[in-house]
């Protein structure tokens, strides 16, 4: 219970220092918000205007402030590009994104785990070396490629998956047929990385004396690997998983625009080429607060993995 | 680390031996792995391919050419053309010198700055240094690409602006890593000896602290320059890169998905011009990081 306080009072503390950063980022660099929202239709007085509505025209302590106050209560305004408020915007393309990473991070499991298994327990075969080649490969192909290589192939000439959108409107096991290709290609950057660390973890584990005590004893290789080695290798495979599924709700918009999906990375993406100052701010506020949260959940799990941070 | 050891070993036949240095080691250990040397070759070719882009292909590589649209690769066209009929090679030059001047530019702004954060909050502390490091902390919760977006949505799109927010998206870590090395580094002997004999902070830091934490900044930037060669393609791809018709891989992938079913080489070569790339720089960068490491070095 401790660890779980003193680790959801570090959250709220990196919270509010990701969100000053954030603050900074948009105040103090050098491009001005009001004339990039209002681009060619630069006036005056319309510039006033905007700079009172988003209160940019007070001092930096009281706009800093005034942004904390919005961002905690959730009250962005209203969409500059879609004239919506902000808030509802955000709330209805929140679900998307969220079921894309969780299938994300399902598709790294699957396909990481047993691939670093495998190149664990096949050291230095051709199995091993395979293994690796692919996770290689997925750590250096940008995930909008693999993206497009599986709509070509399973999409185009197979026929298997649809191509575009998430099947609003539709039963879920259809949904689920749309979520398909976009989570295989949000998750294999991040399965290539998990394939890579179980395979490390693994053979650090491997070599300790506790388990070649265990296999001496007669164990036999699968409670070997089930009761001993797996569960002491999974504190750094965890602390990438929990990582990944960090990164991907940053990189989620990537694939949702390849598949025309909704979501909030399509959305933030729409909002920063339109200039919708208020809504990429809450879309940002919002997908950091989501990667906070799933960090404090990642440092509450170890914890249960493993008693002696339970304890420390 | 600079100090030099003669080699002892005897030998039959005598025989001119360089003096063992710590870079002439890293070098040896280096040649020893053919994984980084496959990613030193393909890095190679990237540069290779960028001088090319740079002064071997025409202005008119961009120029729309409709007679010539969608072709497949032939002898005359070896990668085929996009949409627009131009010739998929002559862009994917053209595209190489600004990938690698994104990445190195990029991780240029994030090594520079960053180690400057971490040289002074390693070597003052106290407050500031505490102020320093919980301001990385909290860069480091972004992740990658949404910090570049964050910094796109107020800089406004376009190559230089991608430069500067993947410089910052890397910076953090090279504040992590230089603030780790000099906490190491600022109470060792010849450091206290250079004090004692009156040398300035400013001297210190230049002369000691800094070539001695090199290695791992030198790593890092190795392998952060893959890093952002893939943001900025990833940019670029959504529209937030250079303006068309500036041939950038990203881009040119973005053209492609229109025409993806029936010329998918569009989309291909320059996702394969990206893809060897940033494997070229990984690969060379792990190799790095393994040959610079003494412990590792001779296993």
């Amino acid at each position: 219970m401790t660890l779980i306080l003193r680790r959801l009072l570090q959250a709220v503390v990196t919270l509010l220092g990701a969100l000053t950063v954030m603050f900074l980022i948009l105040r103090l660099t050098p491009g001005d918000p009001v004339q990039i929202m209002l681009g060619d239709y630069r006036t005056p007085e319309l510039e006033a205007a905007l700079r009172a509505r988003y209160g940019l025209d007070q001092p930096l302590p009281m706009q800093y402030i005034r942004y904390v106050g919005n961002v905690l209560t959730g009250q962005f305004g209203v969409s500059y590009w879609r004239n919506q408020d902000v808030s509802t915007l955000v709330a209805n393309a929140f679900p998307y994104t969220l079921q894309l990473s969780l299938a994300g991070i399902i598709v790294t499991c699957v396909i990481g785990l047993p691939l670093g298994l495998l190149a664990a327990l096949k050291r230095n075969t051709l199995a091993d070396i395979a293994a690796m080649l692919i996770a290689l490969l997925g750590v250096a192909a940008p995930g909008f490629l693999l993206a497009l290589i599986l709509i070509y192939v399973l999409s185009y000439a197979l026929g298997l998956f649809p191509v575009q959108g998430a099947g609003e409107g539709t039963g879920a096991l259809n949904q689920a047929r749309y979520l398909v290709l976009p989570a295989v290609a949000l998750g294999f950057h991040s399965a290539a990385l998990v394939a890579r660390t179980t395979r490390s973890a693994l053979l650090n584990v491997l070599s300790e004396d506790y388990l070649r005590t265990a296999r001496a004893k007669g164990l036999t290789q699968a409670a070997l690997l089930t009761r001993h080695a797996f569960q002491n290798a999974l504190i750094p495979i965890l602390a990438v998983l929990g990582l990944q599924l960090g990164q991907m709700l940053g990189a989620a918009g990537v694939i949702e625009i390849v598949f025309n999906r909704p979501g909030l990375g399509n959305m933030l993406i729409g909002a920063i080429l339109s200039r919708d100052y208020p809504l990429s701010q809450a879309v940002l506020a919002v997908l950091l607060s989501g990667v906070i949260l799933i960090n404090l959940l990642t440092d509450v799990l170890y914890g249960l993995v493993d008693p002696r941070i339970r304890h420390a | 680390m600079s100090s030099t050891v003669w080699s002892t070993r005897a030998s039959a036949t005598p025989e001119v031996r360089l003096p063992r240095t710590f870079w002439r080691d890293t070098g040896q250990a280096l040649r020893r792995q053919k994984a980084a040397l496959l990613g030193l070759a393909l890095v190679g070719l990237v540069i290779l391919a960028a001088l090319i882009g740079q002064v071997g292909v025409p202005e008119s590589a961009n120029r729309t050419n409709l007679a010539q649209r969608l072709s497949g690769p032939s002898p005359q066209h070896v990668l085929g053309t996009d949409g627009a009929g131009r010739d998929i090679l002559q862009r994917v030059l053209l595209g190489a010198p600004l990938s690698l001047a994104v990445g190195v530019v990029a991780v240029a702004i994030g090594s520079v700055l960053g180690s400057l954060q971490g040289l002074i909050a390693g070597f003052r502390g106290g407050l500031l240094g505490s102020v320093i490091m919980r301001f990385t902390d909290a860069m480091l919760a972004f992740p990658t690409l949404l910090f570049a977006l964050a910094i796109i949505a107020t800089l406004g799109p376009g190559l230089s602006n991608v430069m500067i927010a993947v410089g910052l998206t890397s910076m953090p870590r090279f504040t992590r890593v230089m603030h780790a090395e000099v906490l190491s580094l600022r109470n060792r002997d010849y450091v206290l000896a250079a004090r004692s004999l009156g040398a300035t902070t400013p001297t210190i830091l230049w002369r000691h602290i800094l070539p001695n934490a090199m290695s791992s900044v030198l790593v890092l930037s190795t392998l952060s320059v893959s890093t952002a060669i893939l943001a900025e393609a990833t940019l670029s791809f959504l529209g937030l890169g250079p303006r068309p018709p500036t041939a950038t891989w990203g881009a040119m992938i973005s053209d492609g998905t229109s025409v993806l079913q029936v010329a998918p080489w569009v989309v291909l070569f320059p996702g394969l011009a990206i893809t060897l790339t940033v494997l070229g720089f990984s690969l060379f960068g792990d190799g790095l990081r393994d040959a610079l490491d003494v412990r590792l070095r001779d296993r």
